[in-house]
């Protein structure tokens, strides 16, 4: 049973990476086709982001420890959804032209921070396997809490990119503040009952 | 997306070749007024000189009175109402006046003007306009000797513009350019875009282009054209000084903070088309460069 519904969630997850294909080869872009991959699989990030900070508080919402077998699917979409975010600012927009590249990392902060978060990615996309949860013991925990920075630096990066105030990025900043929040608790929790 | 129906646009192909057949017949001194107005298609590499079509024109909008998104312009404007309007031409001048748009329509011959529109954000459209230079439009009033600087003011109407009930920015709409830049020829009254009647997207019933500058300097459904002593606050500097200066000029060599002034996208040119370079004044540099003799543009952006 678990196996299938681990199954569902990886076909699940690669349903917006169909949707923006099939939008690129039909032409359903727009004016401006490059900003809307780059916002696109932006937006993706976060969600699958914000999807994998979910599991372990709904675990402990609903008793069930299902949800935290679909964790390490999630949190690979979260890597592969950055990478082509970041694969469409580089090569198709940049056209892998790095000095505005190199440029835009060191003096606009947004891209730092957002660059950052994907270089932090890299290690927990490394260690992701049952492997490497059985050789880094403890020390695979503390290295997968980077996945809380790196949430940080990810709504960070959406609100800085924003002309004015707007609606979206405080939304996923708001979600994800509270989903770090569970966590405070949890640890209480955990530190209070041994 | 949105269809239009091919009787309310000129179509393209015509237009462009309505284009040529005026300039085979050697109008040299119309009113079209050819050799005095700088068209994109002077010494520009090809692909710059490429008309946008009027779908993306008129589609592809920031206009925050209606809406931050692009596509918020055309759907929420299409009730907007331009008439009556009336355009006030006061502050520091001998005697204000006010005009309405069928007393402007009479009193100004709108011509074709093709211009590229550089936004800051990083793209660019090529747009036939229908206008006339703000130079004309400025000369009847007499501006007194305080006047340094021009100020626009777009209309505000928040029953109408439902943009304008969000504090996005700071209501209404303010811009402002020094005289000099002002009275250039190049600085327009657009009133319409390919030979047709100005959208209310595009900021009917009428709005101000100024080339040579970022696309938010060019105000749109102006109400109020005052004449000031000391340099105007425009909204998008209120909102964020560091970010957009006075003179926001199309400088390649002067980032935003947030995005590469360097090279910009071409609207309409599909996803694996490569940005091209921007060019200093948009490419008015011959044009307008003189007005900023002397002056550091990193500074002055």
């Amino acid at each position: 049973m678990q196996k299938y519904l681990k199954l569902s969630v990886f076909i699940l997850s690669t349903i917006p990476f169909l949707v923006i294909l099939y939008k690129i080869f039909l032409n359903k872009l727009g004016p401006e086709p490059v900003k809307e991959i780059t916002h696109f699989t932006g937006e993706w990030t976060l969600i699958f982001l914000c999807l994998t900070l979910s599991m372990s508080p709904l675990k402990r919402l609903t008793n069930l420890s299902v949800w935290v077998s679909f964790r390490r699917t999630l949190g690979l979409f979260v890597f592969f959804y950055a990478t082509l975010h970041l694969l469409t600012y580089v090569g198709l927009d940049y056209r892998f032209d790095w000095q505005p590249i190199l440029d835009d990392v060191v003096k606009k902060k947004y891209i730092f921070i957002g660059f950052a978060a994907w270089l932090l990615l890299i290690p927990l996309a490394i260690t992701s396997s049952k492997k490497m949860v059985k050789l880094l013991k403890n020390n695979w925990k503390k290295l997968h809490r980077l996945v809380y920075i790196i949430a940080i630096f990810g709504s960070l990066h959406y609100i800085w990119l924003s002309k004015t105030i707007f609606f979206k990025p405080l939304i996923y900043f708001i979600i994800i503040i509270v989903l770090l929040a569970f966590r405070i608790k949890i640890k209480n929790r955990n530190v209070n009952y041994g | 997306m949105i269809k239009f129906k091919n009787s309310e646009i000129t179509p393209e192909n015509i237009y462009k070749n309505r284009r040529s057949f005026i300039k085979s017949i050697g109008l040299s001194a119309s009113s079209l007024a050819i050799s005095t107005i700088p068209f994109v298609n002077k010494s520009l590499a090809s692909g710059r000189d490429k008309l946008t079509s009027y779908k993306d024109i008129t589609t592809y909008n920031n206009y925050y009175e209606f809406g931050t998104s692009k596509s918020d312009p055309y759907r929420n404007s299409k009730t907007f109402k331009t008439t009556p309007w009336e355009i006030s031409i006061e502050g520091e001048v001998e005697k204000p006046i006010k005009l309405s748009m069928e007393e402007i329509s009479e009193m100004f011959v709108s011509e074709e003007r093709i211009y590229r529109l550089r936004c800051v954000e990083g793209w660019s459209m090529v747009i036939p306009w229908m206008g006339f230079s703000l130079s004309e439009l400025l000369s009847k009033v007499n501006p007194t000797n305080k006047a340094k600087f021009v100020e626009f003011e777009s209309v505000y109407d928040p029953a109408q513009m439902k943009g304008q009930r969000y504090p996005v920015l700071n209501w209404p709409y303010n811009e402002g350019l020094r005289i000099d830049e002002a009275m250039h020829p190049l600085t327009t009254v657009v009133t319409g875009l390919y030979g047709k009647k100005l959208p209310n997207q595009n900021g009917a019933p009428l709005r101000i282009f100024i080339p040579w500058k970022y696309g938010f300097k060019s105000a749109k459904a102006i109400v109020k054209i005052k004449f000031v002593e000391n340099m105007p606050t425009s909204s998008w500097m209120w909102a964020s000084p560091r970010e957009y200066g006075f003179y926001s000029n199309v400088n390649p060599n002067v980032n935003h903070p947030r995005w590469s002034q360097a090279t910009e996208r071409v609207i309409g040119e599909g996803v694996w088309a490569p940005r091209i370079k921007t060019l200093m004044f948009n490419g008015y540099g011959d044009e307008v460069a003189n007005l900023y003799t002397g002056m550091d543009l990193k500074k002055y952006f």
